[in-house]
């Protein structure tokens, strides 16, 4: 093994511009903690980013709508369902057909069944020596979560810093659906995001929060368009009644927090004010297909009482009110500001960042671009040690940044994730991703890592020198041991996998 | 990151099927040190966590009591009709998906608990898993798991082998000073000896915790693991269930391999169009069916001395709700299976089902402590004594008695 030692004074540094950074540390904590670290090149991240560290990230915030994602193909809401239940209808239909082909006396003993017949029937299995009919193309279901994945990673790997681009992925995984749900959440996952979050992640926590719990993808993941008052027309009419589902972690996980000072009978209560709150199917009896709709027929009539707040029936401005009650609730801002400290700073964030971040909540109504500030301008933001791991997410969009590659695939970063256990808009539960070191620096994780980090490396090594990369993506901030090891690696392609291990390259 | 054509299908192919079932496996590093004594027994436990809240009223439905059918309604099971359920006594019916869990009943080597419940009575998922794990009364103690601590009361022996890397977390269950090793069946080339030695130094002047991850992770991935134990493309929750489990069981065979050993499966949370005889849970319990006949073949002669505890955080409401599923509700069962259980019998102080008797009008009411079990199977399968269970792997649960004579 080379063993470590220290090199010589003078040749830590040998790009003369890299010395005139004027805050390297400071830097890396603009980089990393609060973006997805330098790009490649001659972006010049970190020269910008350390001449004026905390104005390089402010600069993010003051960009008009730049957390929006619009380009040509990515559709709203209700196109995809349409296209969505056509393709259903479609498959339906082509299903349909196969089962009267079969039922029909073998004309062929080369026709097949598509389907297994119904139960208690037993099928003649044909003889299949005919050649396998081609795989079937990708349906809109499959195309729309990539097409809607390429651009969020695009957007991501191309960002100047990434603030803004975090704050998204932060407000996503705290109000997360899970795309394994269902045909409607997996192709809904990506204009969940661009409609419901994107543009109040430097607006208003309220307005946030309705447009969640209002968007269809919600209100699927989490059963709502099946929960009916029970003593509503169609509750009356189909013996249905509540399901408390969406209800719960509207108040446990989106706003007051578990131990919040909610009960089982608020989040019955609440449950009951949001029935109707549904999506349009594919009749469009309600309005557009695909689209939030309120059914009347299906709300609880009479007043309701949350928290100890009545609420008249207004119909779907019952809902409203209460969510925006739940929004400037003070256990809403203690959970909010520890959630986002403990994101950016530290699993254990220092506690006069929270009260900060929690008094600036409260004050400002949920402003969330002042909630942003708040964060930047505290000085434990900067002062906290560089610990946390960067997750799945964060390490492979900033290896693509860092080399340079804008991917016009999702195919390899949706692998990657889907290997280091956070597949894009997949978490397993409605709490999201783990967002601690706990989760991301266990064993197998960082050997996974590892692992990837030679493969790649293996590809692309030869026309890359680790050294340059390391004075693009940390400079003066490299410490010793780190320099060093990657100076003395054997071939490029291990200088390269040892660069994306460091500390300075999985810390942020 | 760019990896090749090849590598890059059999990512998405192979991890995802198991990722979305969320299964993984994590083990003590160490063999008890009784494991190879001459004459000794050599217990093997594996601890199974359904996470989401399993439906105990589901899964072994108590058909004998009046009020059962009307309360789970649509979904209820009853032991005639197609999918019948078979009787486990006068009383009790298991779920029809489970044939293999009967048979080992009928075989008294499996047993239910029913209307038990861990120390927790909100119905928060995060905090009864926490609860359920942590092995501590209440929620936030989220440092270090039960089955961690019970194993640090145990002698240690020898170093398991390993053929295991830890799924990308350890479950809170086995989290805790006593080093744990894992497995996630993944295939991906990995990188040269000589990288992760050199990157280990760097560690080591520069960043201890990932020194001793990346350390752990290396040394349990040394080891080959045969064909089976590699992750195969397709399949759903089911299959993933049971694949993971005959790896497991293919590691805890060995000579040299973990004798104590923790799962977790996801995916319980059956809000809606839950299923009665058929359906989303009778997929999920088929897979949980499966997993188990894969422990009992792949463990061989080992079977004879092992345990498997399945649990979940707390059960679900005992009347459906308005979408044919059932909420979060409080009393479950929680399933005993191996050669070493005193099997053949539904441990229960029933509680009926009558509105009075509900928890809060809603839940089948818990009468039973999850605790007392657990103890109990550690104490008289594993020798942890009463005092250690009472203060360090329970922490202040003396007056939870351990349930004596589950396993002999």
């Amino acid at each position: 093994l080379p063993a470590i030692l220290p090199i010589p004074a003078g040749i830590e540094s040998p790009f003369e511009e890299w010395s005139m950074a004027r805050d390297p540390q400071a830097a890396l904590v603009a980089l990393n903690r609060f973006g997805f670290g330098a790009r490649g090149g001659a972006s010049g991240d970190l020269v910008n980013a350390a001449s004026d560290p905390r104005g390089y990230v402010r600069a993010e915030l003051m960009r008009p709508n730049g957390a929006l994602l619009e380009l040509p193909g990515l559709q709203p809401t209700p196109e995809l369902g349409r296209a969505m239940f056509a393709y259903q209808d479609e498959v339906k239909a082509a299903r349909e057909a196969a089962a009267k082909v079969a039922a029909m006396p073998p004309a062929s003993d080369a026709m097949k069944p598509a389907e297994p017949m119904a139960m208690g029937q037993t099928t003649t299995t044909a003889q299949s020596d005919a050649p396998k009919p081609p795989p079937a193309p990708p349906n809109v279901v499959q195309t729309t979560f990539r097409n809607e994945a390429l651009a969020r990673i695009q957007r991501a790997t191309i960002t100047e810093g990434g603030f803004v681009e975090r704050l998204v992925t932060f407000w996503s995984n705290h109000f997360c659906i899970s795309a394994s749900k269902g045909e409607p959440a997996r192709i809904w996952a990506g204009s969940f995001e661009r409609e419901a979050i994107r543009p109040h992640v430097l607006g208003r926590f309220a307005d946030m929060l309705t447009a969640v719990e209002q968007h269809p993808a919600m209100l699927f993941f989490l059963d709502n368009q099946q929960s009916i008052g029970p003593d509503s027309r169609a509750g009356q009419n189909r013996k249905r009644g509540l399901n408390e589902n969406l209800a719960r972690e509207i108040m446990e996980l989106h706003t007051l927090g578990v131990g919040g000072g909610y009960t089982q009978a608020d989040v019955t209560t609440l449950a009951a004010i949001i029935t109707g709150w549904t999506f349009v199917g594919r009749q469009g009896r309600l309005g557009p297909p695909g689209s939030f709709a309120f059914n009347g027929n299906a709300h609880q009539p009479g007043p309701q009482t949350l928290l100890g707040k009545s609420y008249d029936d207004t119909g779907v401005a019952q809902g409203e009110a209460a969510l925006a009650e739940l929004a400037r609730h003070p256990s809403t801002a203690k959970f909010i500001a520890r959630k986002f400290a403990a994101h950016f700073v530290a699993d254990t964030p220092p506690q006069a960042l929270v009260a900060k971040l929690e008094a600036t909540f409260r004050s400002s109504d949920g402003d969330l671009r002042k909630l942003s500030m708040a964060l930047l301008d505290a000085d434990e933001a900067w002062q906290a040690p560089l610990g946390k791991m960067r997750t799945p997410y964060d390490y492979l969009i900033a290896t693509n940044r860092l080399l340079g590659r804008i991917p016009d695939n999702p195919g390899a970063v949706l692998g990657g994730l889907n290997t280091l256990g956070q597949p894009l808009w997949t978490p397993a539960g409605p709490n999201g991703f783990a967002d601690s070191n706990a989760a991301w620096a266990a064993p197998e994780g960082i050997k996974l890592r590892l692992d990837m980090a030679a493969q790649v490396s293996a590809k692309i090594a030869d026309s890359i020198d680790a050294r340059d990369l390391l004075e693009v993506m940390a400079g003066d901030a490299a410490s010793i041991e780190t320099r060093q090891t990657i100076a003395r690696a054997e071939t490029r392609q291990q200088a390269l996998a040892l660069l994306l291990m460091s500390p300075e390259f999985q810390r942020r | 990151m760019t990896m090749d054509r090849e590598n890059r299908t059999s990512l998405v192919g192979t991890r995802r099927s198991l990722l979305l079932s969320g299964a993984a496996f994590a083990a003590w590093a160490y063999l008890p040190k009784f494991a190879r004594a001459a004459d000794a027994r050599d217990p093997r436990l594996i601890v199974v966590i359904l996470r989401g809240a399993l439906d105990g009223l589901a899964t072994v439905a108590p058909t004998g009591d009046p009020d059962y059918a009307g309360l789970h309604g649509s979904i209820a099971l009853s032991a005639d009709g197609a999918h019948a359920a078979p009787m486990l006594d006068s009383f009790f019916a298991m779920h029809p998906a489970m044939p293999e869990f009967t048979r080992m009943y009928r075989d008294r080597k499996a047993a239910v608990v029913h209307a038990v419940a861990t120390s927790y009575r909100e119905r928060s998922h995060f905090d009864g898993q926490d609860v359920l794990e942590s092995g501590h009364a209440g929620p936030g103690r989220v440092q270090s798991g039960w089955l961690n601590r019970a194993i640090e009361a145990l002698p240690r022996g020898e170093r398991v082998m390993s053929g295991l890397a830890v799924g990308p977390t350890t479950p809170l269950i086995l989290r805790g000073a006593a080093p744990t090793v894992g497995w996630a069946p993944v295939n991906l080339p990995t990188a040269a000896d000589d990288t992760a030695m050199r990157l280990m130094e760097l560690y080591r002047h520069r960043d201890p915790a990932l020194m001793n991850a990346l350390g752990q992770g290396l040394q349990i991935d040394r080891i080959a693991v045969g064909d089976d134990m590699k992750a195969k493309p397709g399949g759903n929750a089911n299959t993933a269930m049971r694949q993971i489990a005959r790896g497991a069981a293919k590691l805890m065979a060995a000579a040299d391999g973990p004798r104590i050993a923790a799962l977790a499966f996801d995916g319980w949370d059956t809000h809606a169009q839950e299923g009665g005889r058929v359906g989303k849970l009778a997929q999920l319990l088929s897979g949980l069916d499966g997993a188990l006949a894969e422990f009992e073949s792949g463990l061989g002669a080992h079977w004879r001395d092992t345990v498997v505890v399945v649990a979940t955080e707390f059960g679900r409401t005992a009347r459906i709700n308005g979408t044919d599923g059932t909420d979060h509700g409080t009393g479950t069962v929680a399933l005993l299976a191996g050669g070493a259980v005193k099997g053949g019998r539904v441990i229960a102080d029933w509680p009926g089902l009558k509105p009075v008797n509900l928890y809060q009008a809603r839940d089948l009411a818990p009468t039973t402590d999850l605790r007392a079990i657990l103890k109990g199977v550690l104490h008289d399968h594993l020798g942890l004594s009463e005092r250690v269970l009472a203060d360090t792997v329970f922490p202040d649960s003396a007056m939870v008695k351990p349930a004596r004579g589950l396993v002999g």
